[in-house]
């Protein structure tokens, strides 16, 4: 096997081949190939494609977020139950920026460094100025709707003042948390608190956040005239294109990474033989999807800190081993 | 066959199919409105409310005409007539007057009034409107004006499939008539009658002496019904009982006499004469199937069948308290007329008034306890009413549609409960439930109706009865008028029933209540009625389902009559001798088997298991659901619409009140907790609300003033002021320092202390107040009813299904980061093992991933309809022209390893439901813990906080391994040890080391013996059977 080859995974058109990487000591039979620090910097390259959503992205686990986290129901006479209400509460994506906040243990007491609180007082009303026969709950009514933007930050402390330039407050105003009818009325206190995505979905910063390899199409051998139109159709647009070469209609691969997988090619008995695809499997396209609370390239950035600080916590652990051991002799 | 039917009166013409193609689209096209705007005018539940509609309307009329006079003994001058009987309406008159009621646990019913006509000394007296009881009314029916309710809770009479069976024996419902075969000779057969009555003495006691008369009628003149007959005929000439009279008084003398003492004894023949004109004519006997098998008739054929419904069983019991109540007063009336000296004449209305109570209690009794005894017809049956279950929509639909039947489920016979070809679009062939009750239970279908009696008058005059000797000749046919009915176009009504016997040479006429029937579209030369403009009118509003009906456009067909069409189940195979075609194939499975998309490619017991699972899913239960109190009540936080539909999901409105959400399902084996059905979920899914739901549960206290002037009183300062927990208190489990978790303190009887009785929350996990409500009950006590909320996302053990009868629990959560995505970066909800495939064939599912993955992409509902539904073929071109594999598998990267998964994962949305079996409800440990007092073991089951059975298997599996010093240990000490004193010389046990029979204290040695032993010698001895304790050193 070529060194490409043992680079790509293999789309069949039942499996997926050569799926295990062997970027570690002893992957291969051969020697020739251990995972090589240098020539793995050399070779690193990072391109950001898009931004917002962006194509990058790392282990996301550890990225926190603040989020709600206790809500003191005072009043509540809606139609949604306390307990779903507090649910889609705390699932409201809140733009603080999670670094100035501190980690809040259970046994800690909220602090303007730890909690951010939000209030939500609301009643429903009938409009005086609807028309009689309005139907139209909006008009007919006032705040027949609650929506994220109803939040009220309250300012603890000194958090007026440190976050005068970003004011806290959820990052959609437009999120429907519930709604009411006349002589009911939500009156609570929300208590934000830091946390991780390990812990609740709602502290993680993104929507959706994946990787994909690049994939790769291979014509082994010329595709032509309305085979080529056949193979074009047989991958998202832009992928393949025809163009005339010498007259010839014949089928070019223009941007790979547009396409899907979808194996549609494979299905064909005319391409059979004249097309390979692979993946490449060291080019991982990443694709970040935030949530709005941090900006999609800080994330990634955060991210990466992340994975750095918890692989050197496993590196102390391991450098600790041998020492612990050593007490242990002595 | 081809029969020409009354229906096409008309020769059938033979005209060439042109055009066909233009009336095809219409039924295409016009097949769906029909069947929506069929069950916008009819619902599903119609039939309940028109049996009770016919009832309250037709029936109790007729019951009271028939037992309209109450005259005495002592005075015959005196009479009292009942001249009407209405229903009222509820006194409630309210938007939701049945709501009230269903809180405060009343009944919702309405008062009975008679006008009556009696003697008061010589003047007569007419009197309007007396209430002689309360009628529980039937929730919609046409006495309530917004609203219905046979009685809070206890609705939903069960209908019940009674067999008439003809054939070698006649036989009515109430009582039972045979004719019997026996050594060459014909026997008429019947309760009352205690020998059999040879059939000639029977004939001649109806008043047809000559045999020549005899023979003609029973054989015609078939010579080999004649040299059969003569047996019997000898055998009547043998009896010599040749007139009427002497055949009368012969039947007299063996009538068995039941009635009541004080009547005069009648003479002989006019019992008999009774007897034969109300029980026995009745059953006018077959006796051609001696020696012909195709004259029986088959059992389980569904014609053969009538369900009985609410109306018809309302109207036996009231018939029968009604009657009650005459006789009751009449006993009374003799009591007062007796008494020489009457200070003033006599008013009746007093006393009518003053027993009043008999038939309000009688009926609430019956329908409470479901005790249907009728004294008349020698009648106990039990079950007939039951809690309808609202645990979800589609129980409670499913309840509603419910035939259960009359048969014996220990016997084992399988043709009840076989699939009958005749149930063919009047029975669901995949709702019944597994088990003693498969086949026996079955459910309607969504078109079938069930049929009330029709008046037979107008009917009888158009149908001709023949005598004697045409009457056998080939080709005339005999008119039955209901086991006797003419042509559609509104001249005889919708549900009349006419078809032909060829076996019995006769054209049978129905009209009476309890057939099961469905419409159809008529079809005239190869060509439905139903035309375009029809179909469009309809769906403008301008014509309505009953207009087809009158219009002749669509007809009702019963089980017999369908036997005499040809019908066609789609438009395209109309052909010249086509009588009938379908409105919608899909209609014949019935509103609970309606909600699996594609059942038609799964193997059918997945269809029997879903719809008995689609039951127990948790859903909305009601637009009410948030204003009831029931005991028991699970609902769903977000409930989804599935994204494969079918077109009974969208008639039953389960689109509007669902149960289950549409999960991102992938099908792959992930970590070894998912064998055996178990699913894997994704942690941060469940974070977002997938499978969150509440379940509700009411509490109740009743605030009671007692007869002796005691009174409880709600007082328990930890809760509120008022003694009861407010709503929104955090409930917790079991009881701590302040009492904090009794929710409120109904308190006992009060002369001297009051007694604390708190309600107390005792379930695991804790809960919420929802609600406080305080009323008063019927009899003016004080309840008060609380309800309780607990919400709870799917953990381990829980239960989930999808549509396909493919239930599984959850094995484990999954962090998202540990679950495989796509290239897009889509995550599974569930990811599902696929070994639930190949056994299962459930090929359906796999279609409905397919359907709803499309659909998803596209942004557009998908149709599963049965027999129907979008095609494959669509949706794989959808998945393909988006970059999806058609196949709707998809490149796949572990989230274990980052690597690419080796094989493409299945993939796609599937509405998965969650089932009411949680892990919360059901979860039981105990070390220590209550005993029972009786034994001393520890109690049973987990609402009494009880011991884990060590059974007989177990038990087994220890003494095989040797461990008896264990078995020891789980048997007795463990359970019920006991220290006995046991004195060695006699072997009595003694006390405390005493011996009363040796009265010593030398010889005791204590014991150690299981409570249960010492009790079981304890009850041998209160027997004078003295068990011995023999003790020996070993």
């Amino acid at each position: 096997m070529s060194l490409a080859d043992r680079n790509r995974v293999v789309i069949l058109e039942d499996r997926v081949e050569n799926i295990h990487g062997a970027e570690f000591p002893m992957g291969f039979d051969e020697k020739e190939l251990p995972f090589n620090l240098a020539s793995f910097k050399d070779s690193f390259d990072v391109k950001i494609v898009r931004v917002t959503p962006t194509d990058i992205e790392f282990d996301l686990i550890g990225v926190p977020t603040v989020a709600i986290e206790k809500v003191y129901m005072i009043n509540n006479t809606g139609i949604v139950q306390d307990e779903v209400l507090a649910h889609r509460l705390g699932l409201i994506p809140i733009n603080a920026d999670p670094t100035a906040f501190q980690w809040k243990r259970p046994t800690d007491l909220p602090t303007d460094q730890n909690t951010v609180v939000f209030k939500l007082e609301i009643a429903c009303s009938k409009n005086n100025e609807a028309a009689d026969d309005e139907a139209d709950p909006k008009k007919k009514y006032v705040n027949s709707a609650v929506y994220s933007r109803d939040l009220v930050w309250d300012p603890k402390g000194d958090q007026a003042e440190r976050f005068a330039d970003k004011p806290i407050k959820p990052i959609h105003d437009d999120i429907l948390i519930t709604k009411l009818r006349p002589g009911q009325s939500i009156s609570c206190e929300m208590h934000c608190e830091k946390g991780v995505g390990k812990d609740h979905a709602k502290f993680s910063p993104v929507a959706t956040a994946s990787y994909r390899l690049l994939p790769e199409i291979q014509i082994l051998e010329d595709i032509t005239g309305d085979d080529a139109e056949l193979f074009k159709s047989c991958f998202a647009p832009g992928v393949v294109e025809v163009v005339e070469e010498g007259g010839v209609r014949k089928a070019k691969v223009v941007n790979p990474r547009k396409d899907t997988v979808s194996r549609e090619v494979l299905r064909h008995k005319e391409f059979e033989g004249k097309v390979r695809l692979t993946r490449v499997r060291d080019h991982f396209i990443f694709n970040v999807e935030s949530t709005g609370i941090i900006a999609p390239e800080e994330l990634v950035a955060q991210a990466i800190d992340v994975l750095v600080e918890k692989c050197d916590i496993v590196q102390n652990a391991l450098a600790n081993i041998g020492k612990n051991s050593e007490d242990d002799e002595e | 066959m081809q029969v020409d039917r009354l229906t096409n009166s008309g020769v059938l013409q033979h005209q060439r199919f042109q055009n066909g193609s233009e009336d095809d689209a219409a039924v295409l096209l016009g097949a769906g409105p029909c069947c929506r705007h069929f069950l916008r005018v009819k619902g599903l539940v119609k039939q309940h409310i028109d049996s009770f509609n016919y009832f309250i309307d037709v029936d109790l009329k007729k019951i009271v005409k028939a037992n309209e006079v109450v005259t005495s003994d002592v005075d015959p001058s005196f009479y009292l007539k009942y001249t009407g009987i209405r229903v009222g309406m509820p006194e409630r008159t309210d938007a939701d007057a049945a709501k009230p009621c269903r809180l405060r646990d009343m009944t919702y019913a309405a008062p009975i009034a008679v006008d009556i006509e009696y003697t008061r000394g010589r003047s007569r007296v007419i009197r309007k409107g007396v209430v002689i009881g309360r009628m529980p009314i039937m929730l919609r029916s046409a006495r309530c004006e917004k609203v219905i309710l046979v009685q809070e809770q206890m609705s939903k009479n069960r209908i019940i499939i009674q067999v008439d069976n003809k054939g070698f024996m006649a036989a009515n419902r109430k009582s039972k008539t045979y004719v019997v075969y026996k050594k060459g000779a014909l026997y008429l057969k019947h309760n009352s009658i205690s020998d059999d009555v040879p059939l000639v003495v029977a004939m001649r006691a109806m008043g047809m002496t000559a045999d020549k008369e005899i023979a003609q009628l029973v054989a015609g003149n078939d010579p080999l019904f004649l040299d059969m007959l003569s047996p019997t005929l000898e055998e009547g000439s043998a009896s010599k009982l040749f007139t009427q009279r002497a055949a009368l008084d012969w039947i007299g003398s063996k009538t068995k006499v039941t009635r009541r003492p004080g009547m005069a004894r009648r003479p002989g023949y006019e019992e008999a004469l009774e007897v034969l004109a109300n029980v026995v004519l009745a059953h006018v006997p077959c006796v051609y199937a001696v020696n012909n098998d195709n004259m029986t008739d088959d059992l389980d054929y569904l014609g053969n069948k009538r369900l009985e419904l609410a109306g018809q069983l309302l109207s036996l019991l009231f018939e029968d308290l009604f009657k009650r109540f005459n006789y009751d007063l009449k006993l009374n009336v003799d009591k007062v007329l007796k008494k020489p000296n009457l200070a003033q004449a006599f008013d009746v209305y007093n006393q009518l008034m003053c027993h009043g109570d008999l038939i309000t209690q009688g009926l609430t009794r019956a329908i409470s306890t479901g005790n249907w005894s009728l004294k008349r017809f020698k009648m106990e049956r039990a079950g007939v009413t039951h809690i309808l279950s609202r645990l979800s929509y589609i129980s409670a639909l499913g309840m509603m549609t419910r035939i259960s039947s009359q048969f014996e489920k220990t016997r084992k016979v399988s043709g009840p409960r076989a699939l009958q070809p005749s149930q063919w679009g009047m029975l669901c062939p995949a709702d019944t439930p597994e088990g003693e009750l498969c086949g026996l239970v079955k459910n309607l279908a969504l078109m079938t109706h069930i049929t009330t009696d029709d008046e037979e008058e107008p009917i009888r005059r158009d149908a001709a009865l023949m005598t004697g000797a045409e009457l056998h000749t080939p080709g005339t046919h005999v008119v039955f008028l209901n086991a006797l009915r003419f042509v559609r176009h509104g001249r005889i009504p919708a549900f009349v029933s006419i078809y032909i016997d060829d076996h019995r040479n006769t054209v049978n006429i129905s009209a009476d209540n309890g057939r099961i029937c469905r419409p159809l579209i008529i079809v005239e030369n190869g060509k439905s009625r139903v035309k375009d403009h029809h179909i469009q009118d309809l769906m403008a509003g301008k014509l309505e389902f009953d207009d087809f009906l009158r219009l002749g456009l669509v007809e009702y067909l019963d089980v017999n009559e369908e036997n005499d069409c040809n019908i066609a189940i789609y438009e395209k195979d109309l052909k010249l001798y086509t009588t009938h075609c379908e409105i919608e194939p899909f209609t014949l499975l019935g509103a609970v088997a309606g909600l699996i998309p594609y059942p038609h490619h799964n193997q059918s017991p997945r269809n029997t298991y879903q719809s008995a699972m689609g039951k127990q899913a948790i859903g909305a239960i009601a637009y009410n659901q948030l204003n009831r109190i029931d005991t028991l009540l699970y609902l769903m936080v977000y409930p989804q619409q599935p994204m494969v539909k079918t077109k009974t999901i969208e008639l039953i409105n389960y689109d509007k009140l669902p149960a289950g959400q549409n999960g991102s399902v992938f099908v792959m084996s992930y970590s070894g907790y998912d064998i055996e059905d178990a699913l894997v979920i994704n942690k941060s899914s469940l974070d977002r609300g997938f499978g969150r739901c509440q379940v509700m549960r009411k509490y109740t206290a009743m605030v009671r003033k007692y007869a002796n002037g005691t009174f409880d009183r709600v007082r328990y300062a930890h809760i509120d002021t008022d003694g009861m927990a407010p709503p929104g208190t955090r409930l917790e489990t079991g009881p701590d320092v302040d009492g904090g978790n009794d929710i409120n303190a109904g308190v006992g009887g009060a002369t001297v202390e009051y007694r604390p009785t708190p309600a107390t929350f005792k379930y695991p996990d804790h809960g919420y107040v929802d609600k406080v409500m305080i009323t008063t009950s019927e009899t003016d006590q004080t309840l008060i009813k609380f309800l309780l909320r607990q919400t709870r996302r799917p953990e381990l053990g829980d239960k989930f299904s999808s549509r396909h009868g493919q239930k599984g629990v959850c094995g484990i959560i999954v962090q998202q980061e540990d679950m495989p995505f796509t290239d897009r970066g889509v995550f599974p909800d569930i990811i599902m093992n696929p070994h639930g495939f190949p056994s299962r064939m459930t090929v359906g599912k796999l279609m409905e991933f397919v359907a709803s993955k499309a659909g998803a992409i596209k942004g557009e509902l998908q149709y599963g309809t049965c027999f129907g539904g979008s095609k494959m073929e669509d949706m794989c071109r959808i998945l393909m022209e988006n970059g999806y594999s058609y196949t709707g598998k998809d490149y796949v990267t572990s989230g274990i390893t980052g690597e690419p998964v080796g094989a493409y994962i299945f993939n796609g949305a599937t509405y998965y439901q969650r089932l009411k079996h949680m892990v919360a409800d059901k979860m039981h440990a105990r070390a220590r813990g209550p005993r029972a007092v009786l034994t001393r073991q520890p109690t049973e089951g987990r609402s009494r906080d009880g011991g884990l059975r060590l059974g007989e298997m177990e038990k087994d599996c220890l003494i095989g391994y040797g461990a008896s010093m264990l078995l020891l240990e789980r048997l007795m000490i463990s359970s019920d040890v006991f220290e006995v004193h046991v004195c060695e010389k006699c072997g009595y046990i003694g006390y405390k080391g005493w011996c009363q029979v040796c009265r010593s204290s030398k010889t005791m040695t204590p014991i150690k013996i299981p409570y249960a032993c010492k009790l079981l010698f304890q009850e041998l001895q209160s027997m004078n059977i003295l068990p011995r304790l023999v003790m020996e050193d070993i």
